[in-house]
């Protein structure tokens, strides 16, 4: 595999300062179940967000990490709206777009894109990799001309690793990891300044995993991008992201620096989620102390009262079970959502 | 010494496919003693499953047929028993976890039933028994409220309720040799540590073997006593965990490791990932089926295979060549 070709630096990234590139204030992501055919009537609502903020600046990496339901995909789906959101604001670039319509997010959504995880499921099989690639391309009309539209798809295939020759192969011909490669350079076509990354890496074998975080990094580094980087993988999570959001059935729990995060978790849930990851080497893991918590996530169709990790919290108190902890910041980046660190 | 529970000599399994026919377990040789666990580690297509499946005679054939090799349990070989003989031993003396529970589990018939069947099949208990014995099973596998529990459907259990329904079946029979086959690749993560920890702690307890069947690392560091890397149907490294992972000497099992971030690892610094793509069963090279990746791949590794051999006690490896990290 080629070294990716040095591409012009994005326009935006120069002077990047500390600008802040997205932010999100309280936002609710709803979901009601309907019965009935003709007459339809709410029966339920899935709290699938539940009154999430956080913010990102420029050239950041903001890691979403929590298990299944906990509403990370969610979160950037409506921070893309393809999601409608129920409550609450998403600021872009300085713009609300919480109520764009669909005309007015079309210019906007050439600067956020998304990589998502599937690399088999999300591209085409009849399309060639150079229509993947060019397809915003065409969609956007930012191709000036046919030569202008192959030059692009070019530069973009040698950006993300692939050589050139394979513009005109198809998606079946290619290896997860390389068609990770194509996603990602058709995510990057119209130079955009976020990129949403929805478990990017899980669905790839060990060893071809590394080669992608490298890339996304390196990605960063020259086009001065910032990522939503959201996954499962504390590990990978870590490794990639400054600052780290974890998630429980529809809530942050714990936002903080990602050296603070594992150095002193202060949710319990944090704490049990970094016990549960094993560690690649048997001495650390005999000395380990390593607290399991009981139970499996609820559902986010009827969380638990108060705080909705109490029922497999070895730490809860009667509090939590009523009063449901707000997100608290602590200073020096760090906020957390539990009575053990937020009441006086 | 007492031998091994169960000793594989070079089993070899291939299947025919639209691409020729493919060698998906290549010779490949262990033992596993008893209440040993010992880890089986690899990515997708490196064999690890086939040689699980094989060793249980579960491979579909056609299109798969196991070629060659012997696997002696209990000082019999299974390649040469009948079907009433393999069935007496399948899921009574060997039993098996499998990834997904959901598709493991008969939706129509209850938990109970399920978990009685192997009681009744292999035991000869009558079935109040067999669900007498169901009902204390689900308990020692800490579903809550068993009594009640034994008459629900798989349905109406969670991911992890469900594998532990696994669970209690495989250990139904007290069997020797429990193989798991990436028991918990389906479930969250809290949940894993959950039903790992189970599994580890129930072998302990009745002392049985267990077969780990795994693509994580950090696994098999936690669990295994023993593991064997697996690379294009393969064992290339085996060793135990401490000694593998302290010491490692195959040129794929140091790319594994570098590649992999750690969560105590070091904050910043650039993850060092194997070049290239993972082998093609249809198409691997004529030497060393790693060659094309390895960083220090010679001539003799692009001709001919390298065998397993024990380069320090009780460590083996499968390199011409002397890689250290």
């Amino acid at each position: 595999m080629p070294a990716p070709e040095a591409l012009p630096a994005n326009p935006r990234a120069a002077g990047a300062g500390n600008d802040e590139v997205v932010r999100v204030d309280d936002l609710k992501v709803h979901f009601p179940l309907t019965k009935g055919t003709i007459i339809q009537r709410r029966v339920a609502t899935v709290q699938a967000v539940d009154g999430i903020s956080f913010a990102l600046t420029r050239g950041g990496t903001l890691g979403l990490v929590g298990e299944s339901g906990c509403g990370k995909s969610t979160t950037g789906l409506a921070i893309l709206r393809m999601l409608e959101p129920t409550a609450g604001r998403i600021v872009f670039e300085g713009e609300d777009i919480t109520f764009h319509d669909k005309e007015r997010m079309r210019p906007i959504r050439r600067r956020m894109q998304m990589v998502y995880q599937d690399p088999y499921g999300s591209l085409n099989p009849r399309m060639k990799v150079r229509d993947i690639i060019g397809e915003p391309l065409a969609v956007h009309g930012t191709a000036a001309n046919a030569r202008a539209y192959r030059e692009r798809v070019a530069q973009l295939i040698r950006l993300v690793g692939l050589l050139p020759d394979m513009a005109e192969r198809y998606p079946h011909e290619f290896s997860g990891g390389q068609r990770q490669r194509i996603g990602i350079a058709r995510a990057l076509a119209l130079e955009p300044s976020l990129v949403i990354c929805d478990e990017p890496v899980s669905a790839l074998d060990v060893s071809i995993q590394a080669q992608v975080v490298n890339l996304f990094m390196e990605l960063q580094e020259r086009l001065g991008l910032t990522y939503i980087f959201i996954a499962h993988n504390l590990a990978v999570v870590r490794h990639i992201s400054d600052r780290i959001a974890v998630m429980y059935l529809g809530r942050i729990v714990e936002l903080a620096n990602r050296a603070e995060l594992y150095k002193s978790p202060l949710h319990p849930y944090t704490e049990a989620l970094l016990a549960a990851i094993p560690v690649a080497d048997p001495e650390v893991e005999a000395r380990r102390a390593r607290p399991i918590v009981k139970g499996e996530v609820g559902s986010a169709l009827n969380p638990p009262s108060g705080c909705r990790f109490h029922p497999r919290c070895p730490k809860a108190m009667d509090k939590c079970k009523s009063v449901a902890p707000l997100l608290t910041d602590l200073g020096a980046g760090r906020a957390v959502a539990c009575h053990l660190h937020t009441s006086a | 010494m007492a031998p091994p529970l169960l000793q594989v000599r070079n089993l070899t399994t291939r299947f025919n496919s639209e691409r020729g026919q493919l060698t998906a377990v290549d010779q490949v040789s262990f033992d596993i003693a008893e209440g040993e666990t010992v880890a089986i580690v690899g990515e997708s297509g490196s064999g690890k499953s086939v040689t699980a499946l094989s060793i249980m005679r579960l491979i579909p054939s056609p299109p798969g047929r196991i070629e060659a090799g012997e696997v002696l349990f209990e000082g019999k070989d299974l390649f040469k028993l009948n079907d009433a003989e393999i069935r007496a031993i399948r899921g009574n003396r060997i039993a098996m976890i499998f990834q997904e529970p959901m598709s493991s589990l008969n939706p129509a018939l209850s938990v109970g039933l399920q978990v009685a069947e192997p009681v009744n099949l292999h035991r000869g208990a009558a079935w109040a028994k067999a669900y007498a014995a169901a009902r204390e099973l689900l308990g020692r596998v800490r579903i809550p409220d068993a009594a009640r529990r034994l008459a629900s459907f798989p349905h109406q259990y969670s991911g992890g309720m469900r594998q532990r329904v696994m669970i209690a079946m495989a250990l139904a029979c007290q069997p020797r040799l429990i193989i798991a086959d990436e028991p918990t690749t389906a479930l969250d993560v809290t949940v894993q540590a959950q039903i790992l920890d189970l599994i580890k702690e129930l072998t302990r307890e009745t002392g049985s073997s267990l077969l780990l069947i795994t693509h994580d690392l950090g696994v098999v560091a936690r669990y295994a006593d023993r593991v064997a890397v697996m690379y294009g149907g393969r064992i290339v490294e085996t060793a135990p965990a401490r000694v593998l992972y302290k010491a490692p000497r195959h040129p794929y099992t140091l790319g594994l490791m570098a590649s992999v971030p750690r969560l105590d690892g070091e904050v910043g610094r650039r993850l060092v990932p194997i070049e290239g793509q993972p082998p093609d069963l249809a198409e691997l090279p004529p030497g060393c089926a790693f060659s094309p990746r390895c960083r220090i791949a010679s001539e003799p590794c692009r001709t001919a295979r390298p065998p397993l051999t024990e380069h320090a006690p009780q460590h083996w490896k499968a390199c011409f060549n002397d890689a250290r990290a």
